[in-house]
């Protein structure tokens, strides 16, 4: 693999990057948050110095170079100041998830031997305390909010801000150590550990190099032409890979402000007010945004929903044509105009997308409906598709080449191969140093060339020249007469309505397919109140007759789309059930990234599997819950099984 | 036992202080009827004091009798070591005492931070009319109210319903709006009146914390009635309880649980 080496003279590495930006704007802001309901912010200058701070108390807990410092909590500019902190020092940043729980939290832990653990407040104070009696690597732990912490026993434990004022009375003590810390970092020096979540087994952290960090971070941001004055949302898990590279990679590379809401349930509300230009959010949030909307117009008044009926009708028809910049007659153009005045430029504002001028969104597929929606509004929403051991980016959408069925062109640096069984490698400057201690995965992963196997099975679109993804390459199996099976494909499809939050389906060996369904409780549970459909639980919910109805139609209608793929048309769906508890990541069902653990929800409904091919009508089950604090009970349900009607598989055309 | 104006520490390493208010033979009548019969208590300063009972046993008249509400036909409140007079509820809202309704009293059409507002109505000093006009003073105070009050609804997490109007919300956040109501007088007691009936579990535990947190990091004194004998058991320092306007029990939550009369009371004997 040719390795570019950084231009001479440019920052190879984040603390590099930082002082950088403190020549270029010191009096930009660098990052804001919202405390006490208003806006607190921090210039370039400002926030270096707090890095500084920070990292100079470290010192003085005695922090050694290549120490590893996990870090967990929700989007702070305190937690990103620390990870620079920390690289400054010459030790590793491990941000984890912070809604693990301890059982998950202590294997990371344990795996990456983190000395010290930063955390956000008192219940993950709690939880590594927790961790503590069995992990014994842990030497300090350092915490952001003190709140109900002055009963803690704080022998090894401190608040950040003690840390940080330690650090500035010591600074004559310190200034040395750092600089000689600082000077030893180099390109190929790790920048971050991000552990994958994973699908099956363990997880695996994934060593990423300064090189990978800021390599892909200029690629990237020269892709979309971000500049200094662009505004993020950090609000996205810190342990995603993601948003270390928006918030810490691209923010350091162009300069651009981080703004972190003030608390989860405030997201909207924050990001409404800062109006972010570039924004990156999964699937499910603008599937929500989207359910939302449309719930909220369905109890409006009649003016504003024939309105906003007959204006989003203009929109659909040629809102993305004038967003790719394609002729559109003068007569639609006007038309449009005044829907952005009436209609349009309002909801952009009320969800916060007045000034997006790129947003992505990847990880999962998202719906032609949804994707649409936002384009029309004028929203230069756009696909990408990437991996934590890719730096993110493995290909991504140029302006005015978006669809909702591609994940783009290879991104800038990429290269990318396809195997001979569909699986797709790719090989970048962006490429992972290894998987932490775990050199049998990362020979599998990753050849002596440098190609990375994405596990994705997938294909080079004809003309385009963009990449489509199929599934999970593992998940891509055969029926029982040959023909392809492709769960995702089917899945997808299910979950474009808006009813269904959730679907898996299975049919690998077998005759036919079977799938299991989740509710969407806010859209459903709207529906029910509007059909004056009385229930109790989600439970209920799930299983009441009518719902169950509903969910065979959107079932028979997304079997009618299956079949008109002459790959994959075997694939429809037989019989489904609708499953009375929501999948969850607490139980191991999902991951963190909600992505659906196939091979777990077998094994654990295997009995409602069975039932589904033994055309029975109806099975009873028990299932085993987790609840957020980790204790554990038990719920039990009789689910109805309901067959559907599927339609015979279109021919392929032969060409003429 | 202890002296009135001794202190101890609990076995979770807080400390309580002498006695702050005490109840002196009070006996409340609505005309023939005894609500209240010739009881005594005092609270301590620190401590979490519940008065529990079955319904009708008066507990909520107690309270009253605290804030000043319902003035006693017999007996004192001895506050800080002096007789109170008889006092309007604003005066002993003045003294430092705060609290919250069993029947929510919140203004429903108003946002949630504007009723947290007017939990600092004691702490503005300006006239009408400087506050109607909004110059100099009256700015600077509000601006310093607005941040007491952004600290409290920090601290109890409200903050994604700042601009919600009360009205709209659920019953168990309208609680704990109340409660950060009554947080924003600074009080130095606070009296909450079944501060978690008709939450869920969860909403109970959620409570929980935030009174336990109150008491921790304001070392406010706070005084509780509640039905759900679990949480008082869990929460509190000492016990009243009450049956028929009468004391039948007063200590610790472990002396209270084994105490006969009120294991009668809430497991009911015949009364013949």
């Amino acid at each position: 693999m040719t390795k570019s080496s950084a231009p001479s003279g440019a920052p190879i590495n984040v603390p590099q990057l930082l002082a950088r930006n403190v020549a270029r704007f010191p009096n930009k802001a660098a990052y804001r948050e919202k405390e006490f309901g208003i806006w607190q912010s921090w210039t370039w200058a400002q926030a270096a110095e707090e890095i500084e701070a920070i990292a100079m108390g470290l010192l003085a807990l005695g922090l050694n170079k290549g120490d590893y410092v996990a870090l967990i909590g929700r989007n702070r500019p305190a937690f990103y100041w620390s990870m620079v902190a920390i690289q400054k020092c010459g030790a590793v940043p491990v941000p984890l998830y912070q809604d693990a729980v301890a059982e998950e939290m202590a294997y990371v832990l344990e795996h990456c031997g983190a000395r010290f653990v930063i955390v956000g407040d008192q219940e993950q104070v709690d939880k590594v305390l927790e961790v503590q009696e069995t992990v014994h690597g842990i030497d300090e732990v350092i915490y952001l909010d003190k709140r109900g912490m002055r009963k803690y026993d704080h022998t090894h434990m401190n608040a950040l801000d003690d840390v940080a004022a330690e650090g500035r009375a010591g600074h004559y003590r310190f200034e040395a150590i750092l600089k000689e810390r600082e000077a030893e970092l180099d390109y190929d020096s790790t920048c971050v550990m991000l552990y994958t979540s994973g699908t099956t087994g363990k997880p695996k952290g994934v060593v990423l190099s300064n090189r990978n960090i800021i390599e892909t971070s200029k690629n990237s941001a020269d892709f979309d032409h971000l500049k200094a004055d662009d505004e993020v949302l950090a609000y996205l898990p810190m342990a995603w890979v993601g948003d270390f590279i928006f918030s810490i990679g691209q923010a350091m590379w162009t300069g651009f402000c981080v703004n972190c809401p003030e608390s989860a349930e405030t997201m909207m509300t924050d990001m409404r007010e800062i109006g972010p230009s570039y924004f990156f959010a999964p699937p499910r949030v603008f599937e929500t945004q989207l359910t939302n909307v449309m719930i909220r117009m369905e109890d409006a008044g009649a003016l504003k929903r024939n309105m906003f009926k007959r204006y989003m009708d203009v929109a659909r028809r040629v809102g993305p044509a004038i967003l790719d910049g394609k002729p559109v007659s003068f007569g639609d153009r006007l038309a449009y105009a005044l829907g952005n005045i009436f209609v349009y430029g309002p909801l952009k504002n009320t969800l916060g997308f007045s000034r997006v001028r790129v947003g992505y969104t990847a990880g999962e597929a998202i719906g032609p409906e949804i994707f649409d929606f936002y384009r029309s509004l004028g929203i230069n929403l756009k696909q990408l598709y990437g991996q934590t051991e890719a730096s993110v980016f493995i290909t991504q959408q140029p302006d005015g080449q978006v669809r909702s069925d591609t994940v783009g062109v290879p991104s800038p640096g990429v290269e990318i191969k396809i195997a001979d069984n569909g699986e797709v490698f790719y090989r970048s400057p962006g490429v992972f140093v290894e998987y932490y201690k775990n050199a049998d995965s990362t020979a599998d992963t990753k050849d002596a060339e440098g190609w990375v196997a994405t596990g994705d099975a997938g294909f080079f679109e004809d003309g385009s020249g963009h990449l489509r993804i199929i599934d999970r390459a593992k998940d891509v199996g055969k029926m029982a007469d040959g023909s392809m099976f492709a769960p995702k494909f089917v899945e997808n499809k299910l979950k474009f309505y808006p009813n269904i939050l959730e679907a898996v389906v299975f049919g690998n060996n077998r005759d036919r397919c079977v799938a299991f369904i989740n509710i969407d409780l806010t859209a459903v549970g709207n529906w029910a109140e509007r059909n004056n459909i009385a229930y109790s639980s989600y439970q209920e919910l799930s299983q009441h007759p009518k719902v169950l109805e509903m969910i065979r139609e959107h079932v028979e209608e997304a079997n009618a789309s299956v079949a008109q793929d002459p790959m994959l048309g075997g694939c429809q769906i037989h019989r489904f059930l609708v499953l009375h508890k929501e999948l969850d990541a607490d139980d191991g069902e999902l991951t963190r990234t909600r992505k659906v653990r196939r091979r777990i929800i077998e094994e654990k409904f295997d009995d409602l599997i069975t039932a589904l091919y033994d055309n029975k009508d109806s099975i009873y089950t028990e299932t085993e819950v987790t609840y957020e604090d980790g204790r554990k009970g038990k719920i039990k349900a009789t689910l109805d099984l309901r067959d559907a009607k599927v339609q015979p598989v279109a021919r392929a055309m032969a060409a003429e | 036992m202890l002296d009135d104006t001794e202190s101890y520490v609990t076995a979770d390493g807080r400390t309580i202080g002498g006695v702050v208010l005490d109840l002196k033979s009070i006996t409340l009548r609505f005309g023939g009827v005894e609500a209240i019969k010739n009881i005594s208590f005092d609270i301590r300063e620190g401590e979490i004091r519940a008065i529990i009972g079955p319904n009708g046993a008066g507990k909520s008249s107690m309270l009253n009798v605290i804030s000043g509400f319902y003035v006693p036909q017999e007996g004192e409140v001895w506050f800080r070591g002096e007789r109170r007079p008889q006092m309007k509820p604003y005066e002993v809202a003045q003294q430092g005492i705060a609290r919250t309704f069993q029947n929510i009293a919140l203004f429903e059409g108003m946002s949630v931070l504007d009723n947290v507002m007017t939990g600092r109505l004691n702490k503005m000093k300006t006239g009408l009319w400087s506050q109607a006009l909004w110059k100099g003073k009256a700015e600077r105070e509000e601006n310093e109210n607005r941040e007491a009050v952004e600290k409290i609804i920090d601290f109890l997490e409200i903050q994604s319903i700042r601009k919600t109007p009360v009205g709209r919300l659920p019953y168990g956040l309208k609680k704990r709006v109340e409660l950060a109501r009554a947080l924003a007088a600074e009080p130095t007691i606070l009296l909450l009146d079944e501060p978690m009936a008709g939450m869920n579990v969860e909403e109970k535990e959620d409570m929980c914390r935030f009174i336990l947190d109150v008491n921790d990091e304001f070392g406010t004194t706070i005084a509780l009635i509640e039905h759900d004998m679990g949480v008082v058991m869990d929460l509190s320092d000492r016990v009243v309880v009450m049956d028929y306007g009468r004391k039948i029990g007063d200590g610790t939550p472990d002396e209270v649980r084994n105490n006969q009369d009120v294991i009668d009371a809430y497991l009911g004997v015949s009364h013949d």
